[in-house]
């Protein structure tokens, strides 16, 4: 069976400012893949133009079916949900409500039963429920993004610094729950991080990526074995 | 419990203020008022509806405009030439208003998605000093002898009169004028409320918020943009009709078209942006003040006559430095700040009384 998510060439830029140099990888269904890298390196870049947030030319091919050229909302309807950097929750919608936008494009009737799935995975989300998202801490904000993304029923999650600006204790936390989401239901994901350490006990692959090309590739423990991967991003 | 006991405050509360318009507005103001104020009243009314327009796409879209006046000279326009001219009624005449604003809005709304913000509302401005220039261009000149221009004059009196099927009460052309903007600004304000707590009012809201997730949920975007743009046109035309309806004629200088986009812009902001009822309250403020304003002067403060010339200049700085103190104590507008404070003191009061007992 092909990968659920094989990209070759890719490359997408800002204007007249190329960020990725023709970057290949593939995120295997029910596998969890980590790109690491430093600040601008191209991680929010790689997601956001396989997100069609952004224009880019390559091949990424999604399911058996291209999606360079796509437009956003129809790459979202082929099953890819993006959860942006900074988390992206609509602040002024309560929490619920910012559960529903998130099954904007389902007509089906199992969008209530659903909202209650994610409250049981995520508690802290229901206590808050008829909250405006804008009032609860990052962590929390962060958990609703996930869970918004979740409403789309999604085959493939793209996580784009999932750990920025939590604690500590609230990024392993996250990492746990995203952990079990996989383990779980089987949920596909692609994580772009800098948080190397937590980011590579979580995936089963791992890229690295710098100035815009693919330095390193392979398993996590491969790459949390590495020397230039231990040294840049581990600071071991 | 207490959470049940909040909810039923409210929806208490709610419903007496609901009984108490009902009767204000649906039979005190057109029954016991006399002529002059039924007319000022449905003029707020429908500056209200064009607000609530404005609103949708302003207040819970977060795209300005400054030429909403121009979608309002549309419908004045064309109800008043098809009465005039054609010999439509004015009911018969509201459809096509309707299909008709919505579709230049469309046709606006899609050049405007390439701007934002600022320019967005340069683009608009450019709609409301266009748009007298049209009507010089285009509108028949001979729809009104005595006025010279391009306006429609005065509206023959036996179209103003009540049509046949209105219910008895409704004897003047001023309170038919009132009770069909009232219906109206109802039917409008109904309407507002459905869409904002509907899938496509979260769809507007997220694009207002964060496009970029709006995006990545599947939204389409310049859909929703084009849309709220054609709805909030809609809203302005129909608003528009009434006007012709109370004010008997139709008329648009390059400076009456744009003093009405910024009255709509001021009555949503006045009302509270991103509430249903705060536009209609904003279009009262906007169309009263003034009076209220220059009937509360005394005749002399200390050793200053006040006569009229002084009042029509000191009306306008006071309404000007109200808006400023109410920008600074409810910047969320009366409806958007009474809310915010009503719920505070409710959240209070509910904490104030659970905690011993919960905790």
């Amino acid at each position: 069976m092909s990968a659920l998510l094989e990209v070759s060439e890719l490359r997408a830029g800002y204007g007249a400012v190329r960020v990725l140099q023709g970057i290949d990888f593939s995120v295997e269904a029910g596998e969890v893949v980590v790109i690491l890298g430093a600040n601008g390196a191209g991680k929010t870049t790689t997601l956001r133009a396989i997100s069609g947030m952004i224009d880019a030319t390559g091949q990424a091919v999604f399911v058996g079916r291209p999606i360079i050229g796509r437009r956003p909302e129809q790459i979202a309807a082929a099953g890819i949900a993006h959860v942006p950097q900074g988390r992206g929750t609509i602040v002024d919608l309560t929490v619920d409500d910012n559960l529903r936008i998130g099954a904007y494009q389902r007509r089906d009737s199992e969008i209530a039963s659903d909202i209650d799935r994610w409250y049981t995975t995520f508690p802290r989300l229901k206590e808050r429920h008829a909250q405006q998202a804008g009032s609860m801490s990052g962590g929390e904000q962060q958990m609703l993004a996930i869970a918004r993304a979740l409403m789309a029923r999604p085959k493939l999650v793209l996580l784009d610094e999932p750990s920025l600006g939590l604690a500590p204790l609230i990024t392993q936390e996250l990492f746990r729950t995203l952990g079990e989401l996989n383990r779980a239901d089987g949920i596909s994901m692609l994580i772009v991080e800098q948080n190397a350490g937590l980011a590579l006990k979580l995936a089963s692959r791992g890229y690295v990526l710098e100035t815009g090309t693919i330095v390193i590739s392979g398993s996590a423990t491969d790459l949390a074995g590495n020397d230039d991967v231990r040294r840049a991003y581990l600071g071991i | 419990m207490t959470a049940d006991r909040a909810r039923i405050i409210r929806l208490g509360v709610a419903f007496a203020l609901l009984i108490a318009a009902v009767y204000v507005f649906g039979w005190y103001i057109p029954q016991f008022y006399e002529q002059g104020t039924t007319y000022l009243w449905a003029e707020a009314l429908y500056i209200g509806v064009a607000a609530m327009g404005l609103n949708l796409l302003t207040g819970y879209n977060g795209q300005v405009s400054i030429g909403h006046g121009a979608f309002f000279g549309l419908g004045m326009y064309t109800t008043a030439i098809l009465m005039q001219s054609h010999d439509w009624s004015f009911t018969e005449t509201l459809p096509v208003v309707a299909a008709l604003s919505f579709g230049v809005g469309v046709l606006v709304g899609f050049p405007a998605l390439r701007v934002k913000g600022l320019y967005l509302a340069l683009v608009t401005l450019g709609l409301a000093v266009l748009f007298p220039q049209l009507t010089n261009r285009f509108v028949p000149h001979d729809l009104c002898k005595t006025c010279g221009t391009s306006q429609v004059g005065e509206l023959r009196r036996v179209k103003l009169l009540p049509p046949s099927w209105t219910p008895t009460f409704i004897k003047h052309p001023d309170q038919w004028a009132y009770y069909a903007t009232l219906t109206i600004a109802v039917i409008g304000i109904v309407a507002l409320f459905l869409i904002v707590r509907s899938r496509f009012g979260r769809a507007l809201i997220a694009v207002r918020d964060h496009e970029a997730a709006a995006e990545t949920v599947g939204i389409n975007v310049a859909r929703v943009k084009v849309i709220a743009f054609a709805t909030s046109a809609l809203y302005a035309g129909v608003a528009g009709s009434c006007f012709v309806l109370v004010k008997r004629l139709a008329t648009a200088s390059s400076v009456s078209v744009f003093q009405l986009s910024i009255e709509f812009l001021v009555a949503v902001v006045i009302g509270g942006t991103a509430t249903v009822v705060g536009p209609l309250v904003g279009g009262i403020i906007v169309v009263f003040s003034g009076r209220w304003i220059s009937e509360s002067f005394p005749s002399t403060i200390l050793f200053w006559h006040i006569n009229d010339s002084v009042k029509n200049l000191l009306s306008p700085a006071i309404f000007g430095i109200g808006l400023i103190l109410l920008m600074y104590v409810l910047p969320d507008g009366i409806v958007g700040g009474g809310r915010r404070i009503v719920n505070s003191r409710l959240r209070s009061l509910r904490r104030g009384k659970t905690s011993p007992a919960s905790t």
